[in-house]
């Protein structure tokens, strides 16, 4: 087996012992950082890894932090822990076994944004993960690893947890620094960025979890390293949640652009009950699915080869879908999630995921009628483009690759009657 | 009177945000309030407006908006069972009807005597240990994975006999 380099717990098991962590090397890039380079540096180090972000969009990291309005102060770090993504499991799995790793990345992070307070927004559901992660903290300020004058610099650090109440559309970046302020978990329009104007209006970083826990491995052993590792412009590790009709559901840690026959297959050990497979959702509910062709099995998982299928590489969560499932019900179960999740503030989402919802769901009962189809793939094409953020979006783009893609199931419902 | 009886807890929220921006300590209040009194109540509302100089209709449209806080009272411990997608593909659905069957209640219900609701959720970040749900509590969430019928009603029994014992 390779070494893991995010998921360090499967090798050192012990390792959200903080000593543990310390005897491993942790907590020497930061310190590394924080007394022998600049914040720049760091950015540029970052830049050079090609590091892009794991929360589903992909933008470049390093890019990013240099987006920060230079000299306006303070500025802040947000931890993106909000993780709801239908079959995506990864971030819990990071904070739960290797906390210390992510809690060192937020640390690098807030020094190359020079930032010295974080905040960690966890779903509400993390409830019993967010306490645990203040004793985390609690332990590294006891012991010097958080607070006033790290490593008799001048740079301090204050890392807070925040706990979201259940809304899916706070991990959208805008939505989540407004409900961090006390307001309803709504986006905004962008520009202003959030590097211009986030948190309290001031200059904020959002990065997702695993991205920031990529961030010492980075610091510590280079760039040139980072970039060895996947393929040339989607480099370093992924973590791949991978659910569903598979015989080993879980977590797995391999580099960008491994295949999907070889997750599903090697990994994931193949479909379960021997049945066959049909179809692969490659970022939960938030993007086209994917007719499980040679084609599409031998797509390497990186941001570039996605799009050439017809999908996107998003979160990596893989849903495995087999010969059993019939995509009319899959596509109401989809819509249900973004008709539930939609923050009601523009009316094309609104409105549209309500009208998809209930078509799907007499197309679901065996009550369709003839033109469903059509209306259905019409409704969904009539959203695109129009919505505030991308739930709408993701929501109108996945139920028309539905219909494109298993147009056959959809046509059975509505003939069969059930 | 939450001001008064979690004094220095709620001191301790209203810390972690700059003190011009307390409001940010909403969340954190209504959950300290929802613990204490089962549900986000009117009263409770007007508590956290109070402590933060805000309106009870803003606090209101924060509780309506957040699927975690309750405005009515319902069970004291409430069973949510994850059916999303991912978790549907392996047996979910099925898990939480056997669930409620034995229960007598249908999904979303209360038990007779007033203390479990089981309801249906979405995605928990938990789907490769399904079925699984949470169990919301007032003092909190836990979750419970790989769940089989028998696993959930022993989990029932259990919490029957910590009410019955005080
Ligand atoms: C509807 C919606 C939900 C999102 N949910 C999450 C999430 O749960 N976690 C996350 O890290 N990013 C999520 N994002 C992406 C964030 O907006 C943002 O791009 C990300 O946190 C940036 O971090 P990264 O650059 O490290 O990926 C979501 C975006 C949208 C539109
Ligand atoms: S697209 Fe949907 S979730 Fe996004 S702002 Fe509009 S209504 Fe809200
Ligand atoms: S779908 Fe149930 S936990 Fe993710």
């Amino acid at each position: 087996m390779a070494e893991h380099i995010l998921l360090r717990h499967r090798d050192i098991p012990d390792i959200d012992q903080l000593d543990v962590y310390l005897a491993h090397g942790g907590f020497e890039a930061l310190k590394s950082a924080v007394t022998g380079k600049s914040p720049q540096e760091v950015i540029d180090i970052v830049k050079a890894s090609g590091l892009r972000g794991r929360g589903g969009a992909g933008f470049p990291t390093g890019v990013k932090w240099s987006f920060l309005s230079p000299g306006v102060f303070p500025r802040y770090v947000v931890a993106n822990a909000d993780e709801s993504e239908p079959g995506t499991f990864k971030d819990r799995e990071i904070m739960e076994r290797n906390p210390y790793q992510f809690l060192e990345g937020v640390a690098i992070c807030a020094y190359a944004a020079q930032a010295a307070t974080a905040y960690i927004y966890c779903r509400g559901e993390f409830w019993d993960l967010a306490h645990e992660l203040e004793r985390h903290i609690e332990v590294l300020r006891q012991r010097g690893l958080l607070g006033e004058n790290l490593f008799g610099t001048d740079f301090g650090l204050d890392i807070r947890v925040h706990l979201g109440a259940g809304a899916y559309i706070c991990g959208e970046e805008t939505a989540l620094l407004s409900s961090l302020e006390g307001r309803l978990g709504q986006p905004r329009l962008r520009p202003p960025f959030p590097a211009a104007e986030g948190l309290y209006a001031k200059p904020t970083v959002v990065n997702n979890v695993e991205t920031l826990t990529n961030l010492p491995p980075i610091l510590a052993r280079g760039a040139d390293w980072y970039r060895s590792i996947g393929t040339e412009r989607s480099s370093g590790p992924k973590i791949f949640c991978l659910s569903g009709h598979i015989e080993r559901p879980g977590n797995y840690e391999l580099p960008l652009g491994t295949t999907f026959r070889e997750l599903i297959f090697e990994h994931g050990g193949g479909v379960r009950d021997g049945k066959a497979l049909k179809a692969i959702l490659p970022a939960g509910a938030s993007a086209p699915i994917l007719l499980a062709s040679d084609e599409v099995l031998d797509t390497p998982m990186d941001y570039e080869s996605l799009p050439k299928v017809g999908s996107v590489l998003g979160s990596a969560s893989v849903i495995v879908v087999d010969e059993t499932v019939d995509v009319a019900w899959l596509a109401y179960k989809i819509i249900d999630f973004f008709k539930h999740e939609s923050c009601g503030k523009c009316t094309p989402c609104r409105e549209g995921t309500y009208w998809l919802h209930s078509i799907l769901r007499r197309i679901e009962r065996g009550e369709g009628r003839a033109g469903d189809i059509d209306l259905l793939y019409s409704v969904a094409r009539a959203i695109q483009g129009k919505t505030l953020c991308a739930l709408g979006e993701f929501a109108a783009g996945e139920i028309a690759s539905d219909v494109e893609r298993f147009r056959g199931d959809f046509e059975a419902r509505i003939v069969d009657g059930k | 009177m939450l001001a008064e009886k979690y004094a220095s807890e709620i001191e301790r929220i209203l810390a972690k945000y700059p003190p011009e921006h307390k409001r940010s300590a909403v969340m954190p209040l209504l959950y300290l309030a929802q613990r204490e009194y089962g549900h986000v109540t009117q009263e409770a509302m007007q508590e956290v407006a109070d402590i933060l100089g805000l309106d009870r209709t803003e606090v209101g449209a924060l509780v309506g908006f957040y699927t975690l806080y309750y405005d009515e009272a319902e069970g004291k411990y409430r069973i949510q069972v994850c059916t999303d997608l991912p978790c549907a593909l392996r047996g979910a659905e099925e898990f939480a009807e056997a669930l409620c069957e034995n229960l007598g209640i249908r999904l979303g219900e209360t038990t007779p005597d007033g203390l479990i609701t089981v309801e249906a959720v979405k995605c928990l970040a938990a789907c490769d240990k399904a079925p699984m749900f949470q169990l919301q509590e007032p003092e909190g969430i836990h979750y419970h994975e790989e769940q089989t019928l028998e696993s959930a009603l022993k989990l029932v029994e259990e919490l029957r006999r910590r009410e019955s014992h005080g």
